[in-house]
């Protein structure tokens, strides 16, 4: 198209780099859809709020449960069950055993407590010392307090309890923490349903965002027209839409991550309160840069997500008449 | 420059549009395109703009067979086409200036070099101390002459308009008429679909008579010399 016409009116195109025009359209494309949002402030503050919400629910659900996941971590010596051995046991017999338990994959640590050093305890803390001294033979058992290693569910649990029972040279396997391993169950319970839920509301996300993509572009249907009939691709028409979507994720992203903070800044109070009351092991969790940054690129990819497919559709179908 | 053998464009209802229409347009020329409305003139463009394709026949535009352009390369070839509407299609939600910049926009053209020769297309149209203003505030000419400095921002060779002085009064025309003179007169092409034959007759270009999607047969020397 090198005509050349009044070419002092006409200066020649300078040559950029595609790169920097690139960019440099990119820009102004993502920022002209940011204005177009803050010209309709109203609507555009719904959809993020929408967002926010829809997200910040899952989220905030996922430090609740991380926290109780935190606490109940703490509670990590409550996994350790104790083993009594047969009384005919001796102190190296004893010994020898811890060390076999001791190499076991599923067990962090195993202490003997010999019948004497829980006999010496027993008259410390009972205050029948003076009555246990009256016993010619000491009538407690060896025991090991085992200590499962960090890996193990709920079910290898129950199975290393049971090996150990099964040992000839046990008597009893004193379990007496079930109720953690309980809660463990339910906590994987909850996180299974916060997925789901995370993912229908993602779902809910992208319907809403879609849809609001869908009447802006019913709205500029002339322009799109217009620009097509001059030349614009599909790809240059559908930019402007994909940069709204952006925007509404990253800005309710933001919104998510902001009431999700809110929150936990309430519950700090009464948090603290019970972990006094839980000699001060507890502290509230609070959303690392990864969770931020989780929340907020959910957001983004459900809206460019949402703008994308609803705008791919569109753009096809609105064609110069 | 625009050559069409033996065209027909059917619609879907079995009318006929365009019926074993050709005929061709050199490089530099300006001519017009006569008839009633429904003799296909607009067709005829809008098969040119390749936003409708014939039903059969060959359209070839600047060496390049339309039928050959597949449709993800429909943009890239009408930005080698300047295009005038008769209600000017410009954006009411942008001043005049990002009107006339759009297709340069679309083309990928640097900003700088966007805003010289919006500039200088706008100054050709004499419009240049509007850029500034919303094209819903100009008159129905300034409007049109909007839509003009846009269709040749890009400097295409060939320009196409659809009644583009329909909707003026008649010293308006002659002055929008007068704009595309100048363009023909600086090599480009230009095909213009109007039914004000005094004015035609007045700029003394050449003329293709349509009637119910054929050429007119009134002279049939005038006709042969044509083709």
């Amino acid at each position: 198209m090198a005509v050349t016409r009044n070419a002092d009116a006409v200066a020649p195109v300078r040559s950029s780099s595609a790169l920097s025009i690139w960019l440099t359209r990119h820009a102004s494309t993502s920022l002209g859809a940011l204005g177009r949002l803050s010209r309709q402030p109203f609507a555009s503050l719904m959809i993020i709020i929408v967002i926010g919400v829809t997200l910040a629910l899952p989220a905030a659900i996922n430090v609740v449960v991380k926290n109780a996941q935190s606490m109940s971590g703490s509670w990590d010596n409550a996994l350790d069950f104790s083993v009594y051995l047969n009384m005919d046991l001796t102190v190296s017999e004893a010994e020898g055993l811890a060390r076999l338990i001791g190499q076991r994959a599923d067990v962090a640590a195993v202490e003997l407590v010999t019948a004497d050093e829980a006999l010496l305890e027993f008259k410390q803390q009972s205050g029948f010392g003076e009555a246990l001294n009256q016993l010619g033979d000491n009538p407690l058992p060896h025991a090991l307090v085992v200590r499962p290693g960090p890996g193990n569910t709920s079910a290898s649990l129950r199975l290393l309890q049971e090996e150990i029972g099964n040992l000839p040279e046990t008597d009893l396997v004193q379990v007496d923490t079930e109720w953690v391993q309980r809660f463990h169950a339910i906590l994987d319970i909850v996180r299974q349903a916060i997925a789901i839920g995370a993912a229908l509301l993602g779902i809910a996300i992208v319907v809403i965002v879609g849809n609001t993509i869908r009447l802006d572009i019913e709205n500029r249907r002339d322009e799109i027209e217009v620009t097509k009939l001059i030349g614009g691709s599909n790809a240059f028409v559908r930019r402007p839409f994909l940069w709204t979507g952006f925007w509404y994720g990253l800005l309710g992203g933001s919104f998510a991550l902001l009431l999700v903070q809110c929150g936990l800044y309430l519950l700090r109070e009464p948090v603290t309160r019970l972990a006094g009351l839980y000699q001060g092991n507890i502290a509230v969790a609070t959303l690392g840069v990864t969770e931020s940054g989780a929340i907020i690129g959910t957001a983004v990819f459900l809206g460019l997500f949402a703008s994308w497919v609803t705008a791919a559709r569109h753009m096809r179908r609105i064609e110069p008449r | 420059m625009i050559q069409l053998d033996n065209v027909t464009k059917r619609f879907p209802g079995g009318q006929e549009a365009l019926s074993g229409l050709s005929l061709s347009v050199d490089k530099g020329e300006m001519v017009f395109v006569t008839g009633h409305s429904g003799a296909g003139k607009s067709t005829l463009l809008r098969l040119i703009a390749l936003i409708d394709r014939p039903t059969s026949g060959e359209v070839i535009v600047d060496n390049q067979n339309t039928r050959r352009v597949k449709r993800r390369k429909i943009p890239a070839y009408r930005r080698q086409i300047g295009m005038v509407f008769q209600d000017h299609k410009l954006l009411s939600d942008r001043p005049v200036f990002d009107n006339v910049a759009l297709p340069l926009i679309i083309a990928g053209v640097s900003h700088r070099d966007a805003g010289r020769r919006v500039r200088a297309a706008l100054d050709q149209v004499s419009l240049l101390h509007k850029e500034k203003q919303n094209p819903l505030t100009l008159s129905a000419g300034e409007q049109q002459r909007v839509g003009i400095a846009r269709a040749i921002v890009t400097r295409p060779k060939l320009l196409i308009a659809d009644e583009p002085t329909g909707n003026l009064d008649p010293d308006l025309s002659l002055e929008v008429m007068r704009i595309f003179r100048r363009f023909n007169e600086v090599g480009v092409t230009l095909l213009i679909a109007s039914h004000d034959i005094s004015l035609i007759d007045r700029l003394g270009c050449r003329r293709i008579a349509l009637e119910g999607g054929k050429l007119q047969l009134e002279d049939e020397d005038e006709v042969d010399a044509w083709l």
